[in-house]
């Protein structure tokens, strides 16, 4: 009885304190922003300038130029990625093809973002003479989160129940249009779901923009203008500015709430609506 | 009206195109990392080996970035594996059924929180305590400390999965012969688990070794070969960061020849996952 419990034990401490330690150590994060960041905090933030470096004042340039920069990404990312992702679920023919094809994803999204940051420099800044500017930021970023909407798409299309193409095929249907309006329309709140994940992730991206769509913090005049994205303002203010941690602290926690906000919508959506391949 | 077959054929060339863009861009980044790479490497300035990393005076050891780089990751993933093993088995095993699905739901979402959060923390709360405790603050440990709480999620998730496929009889079976929930862990689940835990580790240290943000304000930032763990380091992420903005000619290829290292090596960590991989799980 007792030998039975005493086995068990390790094995339960273990786990519970694992689990208190990984819960506890976030939570202090949260605790931490927020103690740090709480006289900065307010909702003038949404429509003020940063003044006196970003250690007073607003986010609202800040706010703008991470807005466009993300557009631009997914201006970019989520036309070819669908199709990509497309091709993934019904267009490739051989399976090694197939496989290879998620290989080449695989490795693309997990290479350093600050490998993109510095190719995207080299590429959009230098080659193509956009410069510091949104434009670069945004193209950087948009083939950042590709392979992510490319496998967004392929998983929602995937978990579809096979019944929708057989029956679209009963009907003669093209291949295109059984994608446009069967299988499509069908995958897309997996599909919404998977875009938001890679909007978030856009939205936490620091590394690839610092060479790429600059460091100012006024207002951008054009998409060729440079700006300053919420996530780079943030590591400015810590790394560069004295006396700017209160302030880093507030926009980390702008940033935090938003990135945790849409990945829950998205969350809720993909467990909901996606099942398993059968 | 285009007839079905030309409209289908259209949409296959599309499709095409759109994975051959994936492969395409690969190709491309690889191919101009090498090319801007070049002059500090066929010109013999970048040594692998070298110990000092001093672009004022003209020396491009890559040890001291590499060996940051390596240290750090490998300290996190020490740190990060066994919580998140106790993590992923709490979900999974130990802990009350409610309690388990929030947790599942929770690590999901925290593998999302951006970097530069995780850093300002960092920054903020986590070395000026430990400074105080053994100085300098900023260090090889701070670092690695903070990089294993940004993977632990990640890599709690994998195994978890990895856990969840585990078949259904075998736990069946081992309840039927009357096991305790230690005995099924130790001898019938983790068994079972090992390609998981590998892959799952594997995916953490190539996150690790290519995450830039944290390192950087963590660190300390001093290229140089650590003596013990509270000693600044840099590494090859936040070296390139630091560096970039205003490296030009022989320094500048240099980087670009450090990046290229940095590419190759999570490269072959991705290839050991793939490896690694449980057979037949669903991804």
């Amino acid at each position: 009885m007792i030998r039975r419990w005493a086995r068990d034990l390790p094995w339960t401490v273990g786990a519970v304190a694992a689990s208190a330690i990984a819960v506890g150590l976030y939570g202090w994060l949260v605790v931490s922003l927020l103690r740090a960041g709480t006289g900065r905090l307010s909702w003038r933030l949404a429509v003020e300038v940063p003044t006196d470096a970003g250690r007073a004042g607003g986010l609202a340039p800040v706010i703008a130029s991470t807005a466009v920069l993300v557009t631009i990404a997914l201006a970019v990312a989520v036309p070819a990625g669908v199709a990509g992702g497309a091709y993934l679920a019904i267009g490739a023919r051989r399976a090694g093809r197939r496989d290879a094809l998620r290989g080449v994803l695989d490795l693309l999204a997990a290479m350093p973002s600050v490998v993109f940051g510095l190719l995207g420099a080299t590429l959009f800044a230098d080659i193509l003479g956009l410069g510091y500017s949104l434009l670069s930021g945004g193209l950087t970023l948009g083939v950042m989160i590709l392979p992510l909407v490319v496998r967004a798409t392929d998983v929602a299309l995937t978990s579809l129940p096979g019944e929708l193409t057989r029956d679209a095929a009963a009907l003669a249907l093209s291949r295109w249009t059984t994608l446009r309006r069967v299988l499509l329309p069908a995958a897309a709140p997996a599909l919404g779901a998977g875009v938001m994940l890679a909007l978030g992730r856009a939205l936490a991206e620091t590394a690839a923009l610092i060479f790429t769509s600059g460091y100012v913090d006024r207002w951008p005049s054009s998409v060729f203008d440079s700006g300053r994205a919420l996530s780079v303002h943030i590591l400015d203010l810590a790394m560069n500015v004295p006396g700017g941690d209160p302030s880093a602290n507030a926009a980390a926690v702008v940033l935090l709430v938003a990135v945790v906000v849409i990945d829950l919508l998205a969350l809720a959506i993909h467990w909901r609506v996606v099942r398993r391949p059968s | 009206m285009l007839s079905v077959r030309r409209r289908d054929q259209g949409l296959a060339l599309v499709l095409r195109a759109a994975a051959a863009l994936m492969v395409v861009v690969l190709v491309g980044m690889l191919a101009l990392l090498v090319r801007e790479a070049w002059p500090a490497i066929g010109g013999g300035h970048v040594d692998l080996w070298g110990r000092s990393w001093q672009p004022s005076a003209g020396e491009y050891g890559l040890a001291p970035l590499l060996v940051g780089s390596l240290l750090v990751t490998a300290g996190a993933l020490a740190l990060a594996a066994p919580v998140a093993l106790g993590v992923a088995l709490f979900i999974d095993e130990v802990g009350p059924r409610w309690l388990a699905g929030v947790m599942r739901r929770g690590m999901a979402i925290l593998t999302a929180t951006p970097s530069v959060v995780i850093g300002v923390w960092g920054l903020t709360a986590v070395v000026p305590r430990l400074g105080r405790w053994h100085a300098p603050g900023p260090s090889l440990a701070a670092g690695c400390i903070v990089l294993a709480m940004m993977i632990v999620p990640t890599v709690a998730v994998l195994i978890e999965r990895g856990l969840a496929a585990v078949p259904r009889e075998r736990r069946l079976a081992a309840a039927a012969l009357g096991l305790s929930r230690g005995t099924l862990i130790r001898d019938v689940l983790l068994p079972a688990v090992r390609p998981a835990v590998a892959n799952a580790l594997a995916i953490g240290a190539a996150r690790a070794l290519g995450e830039t943000m944290v390192v950087m304000m963590v660190t300390g930032n001093v290229p140089q070969l650590p003596g013990g763990p509270f000693v600044p380091v840099r590494t090859v992420t936040a070296n390139l960061a630091l560096e970039m903005p205003y490296a030009a000619g022989t320094h500048r290829a240099a980087l670009f020849a450090a990046a290229l290292v940095l590419t190759l090596l999570v490269a072959a960590l991705l290839a050991l996952a793939f490896a690694l991989r449980p057979r037949g799980a669903a991804t």
